[in-house]
């Protein structure tokens, strides 16, 4: 029952995901890129939907954190990794490009799975493929849950 | 087609929805909502492979959903599938390398103040400034 609970509410969890990027225009990828591309006609749209993502986050996550621990798990599981590496760059700065390109991120991309277009599945794809080969080339780095 | 009012108002919108999603799944499972991260953890077939997996099917049936109702709101791809494929590549590489993508570092890290969250954020937005120019230079974009 605790299984099906902590499921449902993953699934769930999922859904508003996908329902917030959709609303805010993320699964556009004209609408990311118009974003980037400061030369053209700079499309603000993306700063609304991550300052308000970062807003509500930053207050929500702390009323949270105000419980000893979270309802399926006997503990928070946080990032404890301090400070700047070149691979936390490296990573970022290619990420970047990958979004650059295409327009899409991890989350719209597979929102987009779906919904009939080439497109996305072609990119999810690629993606889950460049995680299978960040883990041969350094593989050390699978980590343990 | 430009931005407008209405693209404020419905980014505040979804923006705010995608926020409580993520404190929801902190709520719940404790963890940091990055999708890259939970992606990889559903491959890696963590200790907690389970409630990764229904959360990325809960983003892949809604997403499929809503566009049933909206067709609007979603749009295939600027680029062309060779250049898609490409970018899904440098994304998945990129994600792992750097722990994180637009979720975890730029709303949860950035959210829960983390520095290094604001430097992959700041990073990945320049780097991918630069790739829509030079893909402008070299005549992709218009």
């Amino acid at each position: 029952m605790r299984q099906i609970r902590s499921t449902a509410a993953a699934f769930f969890a999922g859904a508003l995901f996908a329902t917030g990027l959709a609303i805010g225009g993320m699964t556009r990828p004209s609408k990311v890129l118009g974003f980037l591309d400061f030369a053209g006609a700079w499309d603000p749209t993306l700063v609304f939907v991550m300052g308000g993502a970062v807003v509500v986050y930053f207050v929500v996550h702390r009323l949270v954190l105000k419980r000893g621990a979270p309802i399926f798990d006997s503990t928070f599981h946080l990032p404890t990794r301090k400070g700047i590496d070149a691979r936390l760059i490296a990573g970022a700065a290619l990420f970047g490009v990958g979004w650059g390109l295409g327009g899409y991120c991890p989350g719209p991309g597979l929102a987009s799975a779906m919904t009939g277009a080439l497109g996305p599945i072609v990119f999810v794809c690629a993606m889950v493929a460049g995680m299978w080969m960040d883990r041969v080339l350094r593989p050390s780095s699978r980590r343990p849950s | 087609m430009t931005f407008q009012a209405t693209d404020a108002a419905l980014g505040l919108a979804g923006g705010a929805l995608i926020g409580l999603a993520s404190a929801l799944y902190l709520a719940t499972h404790g963890r940091i909502a990055g999708i890259s991260g939970i992606v990889s953890g559903v491959l890696d077939r963590a200790g907690d492979w389970r409630a990764r997996l229904a959360f990325i099917v809960g983003l892949v049936a809604a997403g499929a959903l809503v566009a049933l109702a909206k067709p609007l709101l979603f749009e295939g791809p600027v680029a062309s599938l060779p250049v898609v494929a490409a970018a899904g590549l440098l994304v998945g590489m990129g994600t792992r390398l750097g722990s994180g993508c637009t979720s975890g570092h730029g709303v949860c890290g950035t959210g829960r103040l983390s520095l290094r969250s604001v430097a992959a954020t700041l990073t990945f937005m320049a780097t991918g400034a630069l790739a829509v120019a030079a893909t402008r230079i070299a005549g992709g974009v218009q």
